[in-house]
């Protein structure tokens, strides 16, 4: 910093807004992304909430089925979709940029690390809801 | 197209003023004129105590970072038509001092970047009738993080560094790695010694707003999470293998 | 400045956790979330549930399920303090929170999968 002197007698510094985030899209959007994260955490609660009641018997887990089925929990889950699907689309997008991967001399594009990603995403998902829901 | 055209551009005057405000000039609106030409309309024109910083005109001495409508730019490279009709809010860059109206002090800025050991550094140096030869693609390994021109406007884009003033920032880092992915350089560890702090690359949360902003394209954010992923790699390999031992 | 901080072992925590809960998280809160208990999609019973939680391989995929993402969340949540509500001057007690949440929830999910479900 320069020192104030006779002919500069002080610069003025801004102080940073509390609500620095709202002022630029952008800067919103990195802290929605950064919010997803507590969504995430909630989905490993409901799961470990999930495991007990499954570990202490029908009655106790058809009481859980029966709370996630209660309004709260239906908007809290379908908020948690939205913010944890973002988190997802976001992280694939943005993985690639850590990643330097070079074929024949030529770095590859970002979309040439996104595409399987998203790929991967698609099959597990799948593998998932197979494992859940057969017979 | 109408052929005048509000600013609005940040006073300061530090041996009189309490804080910046804003004052209004017309200036005429022309097809192929720039920020930085109505900037200088103005003090050729309206009001000749007007100071700002500017030099090539043309995108690649770095000078002429302001902040235009809430978004860092180079005023060299930014149309006043895309801005029609109006108005225009010229104000000096985020998250620096202010030295007066536009001029900003860049002072911690060249400290970090010194820090970072941007320059060539190797164990021993070869004599001066021998070459350092490099292939194309030894090249394209690093060129893209050397077109860095130092204009800061990462810097007035990052809300850690705007938070944090103890943060390296982005293109401090981002020069850092061009040498680490330099054929010729071997002084990564030296660098990831000064580097991997919290005010280092840890202090970097990703916003990504520093590519946004760039000029040159070089892109500083992925050149941080490459580094981070060096830095990452390193850490293992210390580890399992701690330095020093064979 | 000599040492080197150990930033990048929590850097690669959350990093794992972020694939993990970008890969996971998604399908699991479409079907137990909203698909099973709104009735799009039969639900699967509690004995076969249990039963395939019982299988040494789902409790490891629920162990890294439960695990990793609260890293994830830890290291993300951590920076959100510091810079969106600024309140660095907290920092020990953030880190403990943090952290040690993500711990306290790793060790319960290990409870639960490793020792007390049959």
């Amino acid at each position: 910093m320069i020192n104030p002197t006779e002919y500069l007698p002080r610069s003025y510094h801004t102080r940073v807004s509390t609500y620095w985030w709202l002022k630029r899209w952008a800067y919103l959007k990195f802290i929605l992304r950064e919010a997803s994260s507590v969504f995430v955490a909630w989905t490993v609660v409901m799961t470990l909430l999930q495991i007990r009641a499954l570990a202490r018997g029908p009655a106790d887990y058809a009481e859980f089925q029966n709370w996630l089925r209660s309004p709260l929990l239906l908007a809290l889950n379908a908020v948690s979709l939205a913010f944890v699907v973002f988190h997802a689309v976001t992280w694939f997008n943005l993985a690639p940029k850590a990643m330097v991967i070079r074929l024949r001399g030529k770095r590859l594009p970002n979309l040439a690390i996104a595409g399987p990603n998203f790929a991967a995403w698609l099959v597990i998902s799948a593998a998932v809801t197979w494992i859940l829901l057969r017979g | 197209m109408a052929n005048r055209i509000t600013l609005e551009v940040t006073r300061y005057d530090p041996a009189h003023n309490e804080k910046p405000r804003l004052d209004t000039y017309e200036v005429p609106l022309r097809k192929e004129w720039v920020v930085l030409d109505a900037l200088n309309y103005v003090k050729d024109h309206l009001d000749g105590s007007l100071s700002f910083r500017w030099s090539c005109r043309m995108g690649v001495c770095g000078s002429c970072g302001m902040t235009v409508n809430g978004v860092p730019k180079l005023t060299c490279a930014t149309f006043l038509s895309d801005y029609a009709p109006g108005p225009v809010r010229v104000e000096p860059m985020k998250n620096f001092p202010v030295l007066r109206d536009l001029v900003v002090d860049t002072s911690d800025f060249l400290v970090k970047l010194e820090k970072s050991k941007p320059w060539i550094i190797r164990k021993v140096e070869k004599p001066l009738e021998e070459e350092y030869f490099q292939t194309p693609e030894q090249l394209d390994a690093y060129k893209q993080f050397s077109m860095c021109i130092n204009c800061m406007l990462c810097y007035a884009a990052c809300p850690v560094y705007g938070l944090d003033p103890l943060f390296s920032g982005p293109a401090a880092i981002a020069l850092a790695q061009r040498y680490n992915l330099d054929s010729r350089d071997e002084g990564t560890s030296e660098r990831l010694d000064i580097l991997s702090h919290h005010d280092g690359i840890w202090g970097c949360t990703f916003v990504g707003e520093c590519t946004a902003v760039c000029p040159k394209h070089v892109d500083p954010a992925a050149a941080i999470q490459q580094y981070k992923l060096t830095a990452a790699m390193e850490w293992v390999k210390d580890l399992v293998l701690p330095r020093g031992a064979k | 400045m000599g040492k080197r901080s150990n930033e990048p072992f929590l850097w690669l925590l959350f990093s794992a956790g972020g694939v993990v809960s970008a890969l996971l998280m998604p399908v699991h809160l479409l079907l137990f979330g909203l698909a099973f208990p709104l009735g799009w999609l039969d639900a699967p019973g509690q004995e076969k549930l249990l039963a395939l939680v019982r299988h040494p391989v789902t409790r490891i995929y629920l162990l890294i399920f439960c695990s990793l993402p609260l890293f994830h969340w830890a290291h993300r949540f951590r920076f959100t303090l510091y810079d969106g509500l600024q309140i660095k001057h907290l920092n020990e007690l953030i880190n403990i929170f943090c952290y040690g949440g993500a711990s306290l929830g790793t060790a319960l999910a290990a409870y639960y999968l490793l020792w007390s479900t049959p």
